[in-house]
């Protein structure tokens, strides 16, 4: 083949490329990102008796024991809507990002065998983990709208919009889960820390209680856990809710996307040991 | 024309010790504690041992060109695989490549063995690099080269290992890049379908495709390469036609002993009062000295020494063992022992070609007198016999049996 030798010479030296080149690469391989994502869908309720019923069952059943404890005992405020609706809103939201982060954080660690045996952006690892669980979201909401419905609160205009609050999820989720995968491949603590990281999250984020509850001039402060935003912007938009949103998600917006950039920028860096240290 | 890949300086420095340079918190505070205590002060940071699994290794490979990599375990062809396929960084030094890159490192990469075999020629050949287009449009032949059509929608935990194997590498094989890096990934499955799998490399190889191709079958490397590099303890030792590397390579000792050995001061001569052995070789009949010994050549071993006891009845006594230590045969002299001389002597004898299989054989020999032990050296040589194409009909897997005779056969029809 003559036609290589008019090709552009690219070069592998001790220094890492830049950042441009690397999103270029990442966006170059997204086929494999499909198939990492189709993968995972394909193999996940493999051999389970209920399969796909799994997606919904988790949050039914926090949703139970929240509203339980939460609504009935302790009465938390919950914006003037029943418990179980208040609460299954955020825990839809809730469930999609400890799925999400759970999988990134574990995605370099779980695929060591291809890490050390073939080369592709290592980016592609935890961006496909935080895809596959949006098929379980989807199954969710496509349950959860009807269900609304039935007890008398219609979907409104505002459904659209849930499209850019799961982007907000899914930049938050990648962005701390590249992290932490990186981090996961040098330090298996991380995999003791994620589950503890996502249980304090829960109660950081307003999930059983409504934001409403913090003081008005401090409730922009609470975006800055971006989750925060998403849970409440998924309420606003599912409910109805009469208050407005919209300065806690601006905040929680701005912090998902920092978190995304250090996100990407730290696992770049780390990412050329992996092949050494996994 | 430019080169295909340009190697520069390339070296690899691994950390040696549990968590390659990752600390726990406990070292941590026992390294905080131990500074603490006056007078067992260790200076930070020397724990970590360092291993320059290469040490500037340059090259080039123009396109088109098929180049084998030789060298023992540990020499640092594996790592030199992993930075040109860019799975790992080197420490120092660069290299650039033109064209699409892919590597082959291990048979089933990204295999899952809960999807079907249908998947997972979709799966692994997105891992590996292969565009969805190119697979559909392929998908019939790598199936038909796997030879496991009838099992294609059973997940492939379900296989047995020759099928999981065959149809791994029937994905594997059909990765049309520009530059292919392979890595031993010949020894699959039976007779046939490695014959298939070295045709295969063969038409990869006269494809124009730029290929490094590590094996530790060197006949394999002879059969399919020109040219051949030999990496030693990190370093480049031999660079040119396939052949000539190889034969060198193959030439070398491996371990103790050596093809041949020379004690030319009698004081530090193996030995004691009664003898003192002086030297002891082995060398292919009709080559020059030091030639490679192959399986259709006869050799001979010989082995000097002095004789201090005037009137002793000397035998000589060899074991030659393989690889497996089996003892492939036990011999000595067959005359009738005559009462020797003080002075120099020597014991040779004559393998027939065609009899010994190929590998490395290690050498016992004993002197006796009458039925006193005189001298006892264990691993004395060490010899290899290379492997020979002829006859192999383009089969290259290892040939079984401690012994490799030509015999004497007949095919005839009787009616």
């Amino acid at each position: 083949m003559s036609e290589h030798s008019d090709r552009p010479a690219r070069m592998i030296s001790p220094d890492q490329g830049s950042i441009p080149a690397y999103i270029e690469e990442v966006w170059a391989n997204r086929d494999l990102v499909a198939f990492l994502v189709w993968r995972d869908i394909k193999v996940r309720y493999r051999q389970t008796f209920f399969g796909a019923a799994w997606a919904v069952v988790p949050p039914f059943f926090t949703m139970v024991v929240f509203t339980l404890i939460f609504g009935t005992l302790v009465k938390v405020a919950s914006d003037g809507q029943p418990y179980w609706a208040f609460s299954i809103c955020a825990l839809t939201a809730w469930n999609y990002f400890s799925q999400a982060l759970t999988n990134a954080a574990n995605s370099a660690i779980n695929n060591a065998s291809l890490i050390e045996k073939v080369y592709f952006p290592r980016l592609s690892l935890p961006l496909s983990a935080i895809v596959s669980p949006l098929l379980d979201l989807a199954i969710a909401l496509a349950l959860l709208v009807p269900v609304l419905a039935i007890a008398g609160i219609m979907p409104s205009a505002r459904l659209p919009l849930l499209v850019p609050l799961i982007a907000m999820a899914l930049a938050t989720a990648l962005g701390l889960g590249a992290i932490l995968a990186a981090l996961n491949v040098r330090y298996r603590d991380v995999r003791h820390l994620v589950p503890l990281l996502l249980q304090l999250g829960l109660f950081a984020t307003p999930v059983v209680y409504p934001a409403s509850l913090v003081p008005e001039g401090l409730r922009p402060l609470l975006g800055l856990n971006p989750m925060a935003g998403v849970v409440e912007g998924f309420r606003w938009v599912l409910l109805g809710s009469a208050t407005d949103p919209w300065p806690l998600v601006g905040v929680s917006t701005v912090t998902a996307l920092v978190l995304l950039a250090c996100g990407i920028v730290v696992f770049m860096r780390l990412e050329r040991g992996f092949a050494d240290l996994i | 024309m430019q080169p295909a890949i340009q190697a520069r300086d390339i070296a690899k420095r691994y950390r040696l010790g549990q968590n390659a340079g990752a600390s726990t918190m406990a070292e941590l505070l026992s390294a905080a504690a131990s500074r603490m205590l006056p007078g067992r002060r260790k200076p930070a940071g020397n724990a970590a041992a360092e291993f320059w699994a290469l040490k500037g290794v340059s090259f080039e490979v123009a396109p088109g060109e098929v180049v084998g990599l030789v060298g023992e375990n540990g020499a640092g062809k594996s790592t030199l695989l992993k930075i040109l396929s860019r799975i790992t960084p080197p420490t120092r030094g660069s290299v650039s490549y033109r064209g699409r890159v892919g590597s082959l490192l291990e048979v089933g990469t990204g295999f899952h063995p809960e999807l079907s075999g249908r998947d997972n020629v979709f799966l692994s050949g997105a891992i590996l690099g292969m565009p969805r287009a190119d697979v559909r449009r392929r998908f019939d032949e790598i199936v038909d080269f796997s030879g496991v059509e009838a099992f294609i929608d059973t997940p492939v935990k379900r296989y047995s290992s020759g099928m999981y194997m065959r149809l791994a590498f029937a994905v594997a094989a059909h990765l049309d890049t520009d530059i292919l890096l392979v890595d031993e990934v010949l020894a699959v499955g039976d007779y046939k379908f490695q014959q298939k799998c070295l045709n295969r490399m063969d038409a990869i190889a006269h494809d124009g495709r730029t290929v490094i191709f590590i094996s530790h079958s060197l006949l394999a490397i002879q059969a399919i390469c020109r040219r051949a590099l030999w990496l030693d303890r990190g370093m480049i030792v031999a660079d040119g036609p396939a052949s000539g590397v190889i034969a060198r390579y193959a030439g070398t000792d491996h371990g103790s002993g050596g093809i041949a050995r020379d004690w030319p001061d009698a004081a530090e001569a193996p030995g004691n009062a009664a003898i003192r052995l002086r030297s002891a070789r082995v060398e292919a009949l009709g080559a020059e000295p030091g030639a490679p010994i192959d399986v259709r050549q006869s050799f001979a071993m010989s082995f000097d020494y002095d004789n201090l006891r005037e009137g002793a009845y000397l035998t000589a006594d060899l074991l030659v063992t393989n690889e497996a230590g089996v003892v492939v045969f036990n011999a000595g002299p067959t005359e009738e022992v005559r009462p020797a001389a003080v002075g120099r002597r020597r014991e040779r004898c004559v393998v027939p070609g065609d009899l010994m299989n190929d590998g490395t054989y290690r050498v016992t020999l004993e002197l006796r007198d009458r039925g006193e032990v005189l001298l006892s050296m264990p691993d004395l040589l060490t010899f290899d016999i290379l492997d020979n194409p002829d006859g192999r009909f383009g089969w290259y897997g290892k040939w079984e049996g401690a012994v490799r005779p030509r015999l004497n056969w007949t095919s005839e029809a009787l009616d």
